[in-house]
């Protein structure tokens, strides 16, 4: 019962990457986790790669979904990687979009779409402090 | 003719069956050689109607068949269950509905992943869920 999918922290990311095929209370604990993780960890990022998931049904898609709202909330960027194309072609005839869910060919690109996601965010904040910096300057 | 080769009865009494189901009819596809993208839809189409029979039937079963007609394979399961029912079919299959806390994409998406479909349900009795997909 104390099954868990593994969570990776990597600097300001957590990894995790689901090998298994899930029964709905594992993917539920795996989304408390995430969650729990997030704000105990204070990570900006996250990313799952399903390259192992041989489908994903509409319980997974919600599961993803809801990772992915709860991370924004707690002001995470969220990337889901490695979906198989026959998994990406079922999931649109299904009807499931994945809205809101951010998703990358490989673990490379993720990576690269949360670096530049995290770092647009803080180039806002560093616009700000300039603009700090230009008042002090104008005092002077 | 559509003849039966083999067929298996699989238990949908608790979360871990629905693990087992997709797994059998994985298995199941790969022997009726469906393609990738068919055999995924299948399994897909399996797991949402399994969870239908857990979480509305109230358990059920599974049957798995292996199908032959002419040179043509085919897999074809059936979920029953002996549950509530569903009392408005046609509402039941729209995109959207559901009676719980799923996304209602169940019994229409299933239909959607499959070559054959096929629902009875009597209220107070039970609900038949059948699915095939030819290779």
């Amino acid at each position: 019962m104390t099954e868990r999918i593994p969570i990776l922290r990597m600097g300001q990311f957590l990894l995790v990457t689901i090998q298994v095929d899930m029964h709905d209370r594992l993917a539920m604990t795996l989304q408390d986790d995430l969650t729990e993780a997030i704000t105990r960890t204070g990570a900006r990022g996250v990313l799952i790669d399903i390259s192992s998931l041989d489908i994903v049904d509409s319980f997974i898609g919600r599961m993803l979904a809801n990772i992915a709202a709860m991370s924004r909330i707690l002001d995470a960027q969220t990337v889901v990687t490695g979906m198989q194309p026959a998994v990406a072609i079922t999931l649109v005839e299904l009807g499931l979009e994945l809205p809101g869910v951010r998703t990358a060919l490989d673990v490379d690109r993720g990576m690269t779409l949360l670096r530049r996601a995290i770092a647009e965010e803080s180039g806002t904040h560093a616009t700000s402090d300039d603009e700090g910096r230009d008042d002090d300057d104008d005092a002077n | 003719m559509t003849t039966t080769t083999r067929t298996e009865l699989l238990p949908v009494r608790q979360e871990s069956d629905i693990v087992m189901v997709r797994q059998a009819v994985r298995a199941w596809s790969l022997e009726a050689r469906l393609s990738l993208v068919d055999l995924t839809k299948m399994v897909t189409a399996a797991s949402e109607l399994a969870r239908n029979t857990l979480s509305y039937g109230g358990g059920g079963t599974a049957r798995l068949e292996l199908l032959q007609d002419g040179g043509r394979a085919g897999l074809r399961v059936t979920f029953e269950d002996q549950g509530p029912g569903i009392p408005d079919i046609e509402r039941a299959m729209q995109d959207g509905y559901t009676s719980g806390s799923g996304l209602g994409l169940g019994l229409g998406g299933a239909k959607r992943l499959v070559n054959e479909f096929d629902i009875r349900s009597v209220p107070g009795k039970g609900t038949t869920v059948t699915i095939a997909r030819w290779r």
